[in-house]
């Protein structure tokens, strides 16, 4: 609770992600979710994780957000702007997180959790050629799977916003 | 009251984050996340709140990882960014799908899967 640069970075992510939800312009929130993914990857950078912090930045800052945008761009602009949550429903949805944080973060402090690893200072960190290797030899065949999911996935994307209509018009234009 | 502000002032000297304060914000995150998902009806926005849930688990397993110490939970936290990564691609696609069909991206106008 004590490391400044800890709380700095949890208020920016905390911060970015309720910005996210609650800006009344789209476009302005994809950005706070593209800072809000900004500070996870700033927490793995505390948690003495690199590698795992510059693939959350390029993943995620550098191609889901940049996706989140063009898609914001495409709808129509009017589209976005009818809020039509009733009141009950967002003060039922603010009740149910409140309940969910304060009962699984008693649950967390009261578990045996607390202060069992003690603080990260003094034990040993993962080293990244301990990861390489782990994903090439003992995880191999789930890398070959998620190659071939995210190959499907970026397939099922394309066929899925194909129009059929303007392939036609060209056709005939042709 | 006591065990409370020995462990204050334990954390304060050591000047260091426990694994239990990486916990604590992960689960705030997927709180907000639930809240999204539960009130918005504005389909980009819900999956927005999908990509938190999604990153607070990221962040579980990449604390699990460090505190143990273990590298399986950070490669396990590579496979899941891959993997959010190609399920954003898909929702958007069907986002836009659904757009073009009912000129609406209000998932309470969704009502039936027909065009």
């Amino acid at each position: 609770m004590a490391d400044p640069i800890f709380i700095a970075v949890a208020v920016l992510t905390v911060g970015a992600a309720i910005i996210a939800l609650e800006a009344r312009e789209l476009i302005y929130g994809a950005v706070a979710l593209a800072i809000s993914m900004l500070g996870i990857a700033g927490f793995f950078l505390l948690l003495d994780a690199p590698f795992v912090a510059m693939f959350q930045i390029a993943v995620y800052v550098g191609a889901v957000a940049v996706l989140i945008i063009f898609t914001v761009m495409l709808v129509r602009t009017q589209a976005l702007f009818t809020t039509k949550e009733d009141k009950k429903r967002k003060s039922a949805g603010i009740a149910l997180m409140l309940i969910i944080m304060a009962s699984f973060g008693a649950l967390l402090i009261a578990s045996g959790l607390n202060g069992q690893f003690g603080n990260f200072a003094g034990s040993p960190t993962v080293n990244f050629k301990e990861i390489g290797k782990l994903m090439l030899t003992y995880y191999a065949p789930a890398l070959i799977i998620m190659g071939l999911t995210l190959a499907g996935a970026v397939i099922a994307a394309l066929a899925l916003a194909r129009r059929e209509d303007v392939e036609q018009q060209h056709e005939r234009a042709d | 009251m006591r065990r409370l502000r020995l462990r204050a002032e334990r954390t304060w000297n050591n000047n260091m984050s426990e694994l239990i304060d990486f916990l604590i914000v992960s689960i705030v995150l997927v709180a907000i996340g639930i809240y999204g998902l539960v009130v918005k009806r504005n389909a980009i926005r819900m999956l927005f709140s999908i990509e938190i849930i999604a990153n607070a688990a990221n962040l579980t397993l990449v604390a699990f990882s460090r505190g143990l110490p273990n590298a399986q939970g950070q490669t396990f936290a590579l496979f899941s960014i891959a993997i959010a990564a190609a399920e954003v691609a898909v929702g958007l696609g069907l986002i836009i799908v659904a757009y073009r069909l009912y000129k609406e991206i209000d998932v309470a106008e969704f009502r039936s899967l027909r065009s």
